[in-house]
């Protein structure tokens, strides 16, 4: 008992102290990144009610944060009341890279979110990966800001 | 018949002439060769029949023109100015007289004559040596009236060569991807032209993305991305009949494709479930190889020229860095260690070295290296650029750049920039519209 509590108040601490590392390596706060990953809602377009279509990715990552797996979850379940519809999730990358590598790259982040989808119940038949790399950014911009808002998978309605 | 032009090639006099002038490419060139180019000499009735079919005042004057462009844009010669010539351009290519060349201080002397005959072109040329009074080399070529600027790169690539010890890179053609519209929704087309930006065509109309188009070694094919029905795939054309086809049944995205050095095999990158591969193609049999098997994504392969090794760049290591290995994908060893992210490696036609895109601390490089990944040279700085495509005679790389935006997103451009193996001579190569992703052809075969 004990023992777990301290384990779990030092696992509290290491958490506390590697988000103040972060917040410290961190650039600019500008309300709508947290790392480098887009939080605002700029550009974000909705498949139903309350079920976002996008999620966004840090810099060269392909990793799922706390709110993109969320955002995910829902879609899931709105798919799977759905279960006519089919999607594509097409992956994208910021201007930020050569353009071949940020064609793997968007693949990669549309699979990531196709795989998180899956585990949710959604069968591989209903969903189809494209990527577009840097080529269809939705903010003209050369800030992180717009970078953030361009490194994103947005699952597209397919029929 | 975009290539296979007839051209007739007979040295007039075989000449044993000492090379007296030197240009030395090695290095940044800071006092280019002064050099005269007379305009060709033409008689008047030639001067009338190729008006007519070519609708050009003095097609002599047009072809000295190609010359003394393409001599001035290496950077390496001073094509001095016509005004200051004394001697009179017919005259000149019999005998000038050196007295008058020196006079101007010009070091070498370009003469030569244009004929109309029997509907074809027919241009003699001479290089002679002014400070020696020697002719260097004398050439005669006849082909159809409209290869007249092609007549031009061919001069100078005998020039070129003549003074430099090197083959030349001006009878060629650069392949690109043409881009037009706001930056969030590019219609990009592949199109091509001489090197010097002449001849645009564009090859396909805009109805789909295309990207990163490649030359075959013999430049009669041209291997591509197109998202044709939204499906990213490889693919391959005839320049000559404009046929298009898909390069194997891959259930999935290929991308990133280049030729192997005997045009026999495609090189590409196969994207599946968030992890991308190498592989080639044999383009006979059909017959397709894995060639990299890593969970990393593994992209922009380049054969080296003897066809032994491949470079490519992957982010096993985390980041994005250069990694050569042999042909059938054996001993992979990382090649770039330096600060920030390696991409792009393209194998230098010379073997040599390799070019690359460097990205580190917010900037965009283009550099060399050599293909044990010693000796990193960086050659230019940027916002943004990418993608070098060496000239074929490996002393010049083009690449493209994109400009920075504004506090609105607006000012976006893509264009296409070379530059100098020595770092010297960076410039912007001129084209119709905003372009990206040049591919250099090799010398069209003169």
């Amino acid at each position: 008992m004990n023992l777990s509590k301290i384990l779990k108040n030092g696992f509290l601490i290491l958490v506390a102290s590697l988000v103040l590392t972060a917040c410290a390596t961190q650039k600019k706060t500008t309300g709508q990144t947290q790392g480098d990953v887009y939080t605002g809602t700029d550009s974000v377009e909705y498949l139903a009610s309350g079920v976002k279509d996008r999620v966004f990715f840090a810099t060269n990552e392909t990793v799922l944060t706390t709110a993109s797996r969320e955002t995910l979850r829902k879609q899931a379940a709105w798919l799977r009341k759905n279960s006519k519809i089919n999607v594509v999730l097409e992956g994208h990358a910021d201007e930020r890279g050569t353009r071949e590598y940020n064609l793997a790259l968007g693949e990669r982040r549309a699979n990531s979110a196709k795989d998180y989808l899956m585990t949710y119940g959604i069968s591989s038949d209903r969903i189809s990966v494209l990527s577009y790399g840097k080529e269809r950014p939705v903010d003209s911009g050369s800030t992180p800001l717009s970078w953030s808002k361009n490194r994103r998978s947005v699952t597209v309605k397919a029929n | 018949m975009l290539f296979r032009y007839l051209f007739i090639l007979l040295v007039i006099f075989p000449i044993k002439a000492f090379a007296l002038i030197e240009v030395d490419i090695t290095r940044g060139n800071l006092n280019p060769l002064p050099l005269a180019i007379s305009p060709l000499s033409i008689d008047e009735k030639s001067k009338s029949s190729f008006k007519k079919i070519l609708k050009k005042e003095n097609i002599g004057i047009e072809i000295s023109a190609v010359v003394e462009n393409n001599l001035k844009q290496t950077g390496l010669f001073n094509p001095l100015n016509k005004d200051a010539f004394l001697q009179k351009p017919d005259i000149a290519n019999l005998k000038p007289r050196f007295e008058d060349w020196n006079l101007i201080k010009a070091q070498a002397l370009v003469t030569g004559k244009v004929t109309f005959v029997d509907e074809k072109l027919r241009v003699e040329f001479r290089l002679w040596d002014v400070l020696a009074g020697k002719e260097m080399m004398a050439l005669a070529f006849t082909t159809v009236p409209s290869n007249w600027r092609r007549v031009g790169h061919i001069i100078t690539d005998k020039v070129y060569e003549r003074l430099t010890g090197e083959k030349g890179y001006f009878d060629t053609r650069i392949i690109y991807v043409s881009e037009e519209g706001p930056k969030t929704n590019r219609i990009k087309k592949l199109a091509i032209m001489d090197q010097d930006g002449f001849n645009n065509k564009f090859l396909t109309l805009g109805n789909e993305l295309v990207l990163t188009p490649r030359f075959s070694p013999t430049n009669q094919m041209v291997t591509y991305l197109s998202y044709f029905r939204n499906l990213p795939r490889v693919y391959l054309l005839d320049i000559e009949t404009g046929m298009q086809e898909v390069v194997g049944d891959f259930p999935g995205m290929t991308f990133a494709p280049r030729f192997s050095p005997d045009g026999k095999k495609i090189i590409m990158s196969f994207a599946k479930d968030g992890n991308s591969d190498i592989y080639t193609m044999d383009l006979e049999n059909r017959i397709i190889e894995r060639i990299t098997n890593h969970p990393s994504i593994d992209t922009s392969p380049s054969f080296s020229p003897d066809g032994k090794f491949i470079t490519f760049n992957s982010d096993r290591s985390k980041y994005q860095q250069i990694y050569v290995m042999d042909s059938n994908g054996k001993n992979v060893k990382r090649i770039s260690f330096g600060n920030g992210l390696y991409g792009t490696p393209v194998w230098s036609p010379r073997g040599d070295l390799i070019a690359f895109t460097k990205l580190h601390k917010g900037k965009f490089y283009i550099g060399v290296m050599r293909a044990d990944g010693s000796g990193e040279r960086l050659l230019t700085e940027n916002f943004y650029q990418e993608a070098p495509s060496w000239s074929p005679n490996g002393r010049v790389l083009i690449f493209y750049r994109e400009t920075k935006t504004n506090s609105k997103g607006e000012g976006f451009s893509a264009k296409l920039w070379s530059i100098d193996l020595t770092g010297y001579n960076e410039k912007m190569v001129e084209t119709e519209t905003d372009a990206s992703d040049p591919s250099w052809s090799s010398l069209l075969g003169n």
